[in-house]
């Protein structure tokens, strides 16, 4: 099948980047990646510079592939990333605008490529929970629910891709913050540190600049790992509960 | 944001309640007795500090968010798509400022005047005193086709403000639950559209009666 790219080139940070376009001949069973795999192997070919974008695991669980698809972030189909997306979901002929995620914490550093270490300093600010390390417990030591544990798992499977950040309007990054602190919080090991975790994981938030959460719920629609809006929620009762009770 | 929205929308089943006099057959004497009460009962006078004080709260509150959103955002995607169950939730400031400036029009039309004594006064047996007859320029301003299109269309932009808004609160506060969503969703639409539909019927009605 021929396809009708019309792909954001940008050389680094600082240029201005526009749209540029290409023609492709792919084969219905290629994932999306592969496809464009084989747009810039033509590239290398007529010795022009490839098209740079994100990937890793190509299984749709490392959350590198990262690009916003005719409008939407992964692409058409829901619940998928970009890696799984496969060309068979697109027509011969059929036109193709491929754009970075945006937001202002998330700059593009090269075409399709953007910087999202604002996720990491998110995490580091207490996405974690403070334990000695030594021996490994006993697995079952710690009682744990099966509605809590099935629940804390839901929002552990958020890959930490950004596609929230770049499917809201707002370029907040409130589901995945959220999400973080689902999975650490719903659980015994987590609870401890609560409310301090969600304080800290938001002030760090709001200083990477992403936008306030306006429950329009793009980024639920848009995640392909199906985060559900309960986990802001969730995120919202322990912020007002840490507001009015810690020191 | 929803701390304040959701005593604007409070506010709105008061108004309404009380503006339905409007509605009984007696010359605005109800409606003006009613007036007189909200203006002079200082438990009333209070609220309605508080309220001038929401609304511009929530106005500043409103404005900075799609302030600092737009700034967050930075630059807009060549092909835009709208996926998300809450479609008045990407209008919200737009609707909300067009609601400003209704707000502003509606205050200078009958809170102004009150407020200036440019509206007439009656006595009502029974009453030493003198009513400021609000019945009268609420009336004359509704007899006049241009303002009740003005003040139809100003509730529809309420009502799909409040069709976001309702559920947005709830959600804003934590309060999100699979057993009460579809409760609060439905309660949300029933709200958005009875309140300001029962506004809107005030001036129709009254233009209808005066014709």
């Amino acid at each position: 099948m021929k396809l009708n790219l019309k792909i954001w080139r940008q050389k680094n940070k600082e240029s201005k980047g526009a749209f540029e376009k290409y023609e492709v001949l792919v084969n219905e069973h290629m994932s999306f990646l592969e496809m464009l795999d084989v747009l810039n192997e033509q590239l290398i070919d007529s010795k022009k510079d490839p098209v740079a974008f994100d990937h890793d695991c190509r299984e749709g669980i490392c959350g590198a592939c990262s690009m916003v698809i005719n409008g939407r972030p992964h692409g058409p189909n829901g619940g998928t990333t970009t890696c799984q997306l496969h060309m068979r979901y697109f027509k011969n002929g059929d036109d193709i605008v491929i754009e970075p995620f945006r937001a202002r914490a998330f700059p593009v550093i090269k075409d399709l490529v953007v910087d999202r270490s604002a996720f990491d300093r998110i995490i580091q600010a207490g996405g974690f929970i403070s334990v000695n390390t030594g021996q490994a417990q006993d697995g079952n030591a710690i009682p744990v629910s099966r509605e809590q544990s099935s629940k804390s798992f839901d929002a552990a499977a958020c890959i930490g891709c950004g596609a929230c950040v770049a499917a809201c309007p707002n370029g907040s990054a409130m589901l995945f913050t959220a999400a973080k602190i689902s999975h650490l919080g719903l659980l015994p090991q987590g609870k401890v540190e609560h409310l301090r975790r969600t304080q800290d994981m938001v002030k760090q938030m709001d200083a990477e600049g992403f936008g306030f959460c306006s429950n329009i719920g793009a980024c639920e629609a848009e995640c392909p790992k199906e985060i559900s809006l309960e986990n802001i929620a969730r995120m919202n009762r322990a912020l007002i509960q840490a507001s009015l009770t810690s020191e | 944001m929803s701390l304040s929205g959701i005593f604007l929308m409070l506010f709105l089943i008061v108004h309404l309640l009380g503006n339905l006099q409007l509605l009984r057959d007696d010359q605005g004497m109800q409606f003006n007795l009613y007036t007189y009460f909200m203006t002079h009962n200082p438990l009333i006078k209070l609220i309605s500090y508080s309220l001038y004080f929401t609304i511009i709260l929530h106005s500043i509150q409103g404005i900075y968010l799609a302030w600092v959103n737009r700034k967050a955002k930075g630059s807009k995607y060549a092909v835009s798509t709208n996926t998300s169950d809450s479609f008045f939730a990407r209008y919200m400031i737009h609707l909300g400022l067009l609601i400003l400036a209704f707000l502003l029009i509606h205050m200078y039309q009958f809170w102004l005047q009150m407020k200036l004594g440019a509206v007439p006064l009656v006595k009502y047996p029974g009453h030493e005193h003198d009513f400021q007859d609000l019945y009268t320029p609420v009336v004359e301003v509704y007899s006049n086709i241009g303002y009740v299109v003005f003040y139809t269309v100003s509730m529809i932009f309420i009502a799909m403000h409040l069709i976001h808004g309702f559920h947005s609160a709830f959600q804003s506060l934590g309060l999100n639950h699979k057993k009460y969503n579809g409760l609060i969703r439905s309660i949300g639409w029933l709200y958005a559209i009875l309140i300001p539909l029962g506004f809107a019927i005030l001036p129709i009605y009254i233009y209808l009666t005066q014709a």
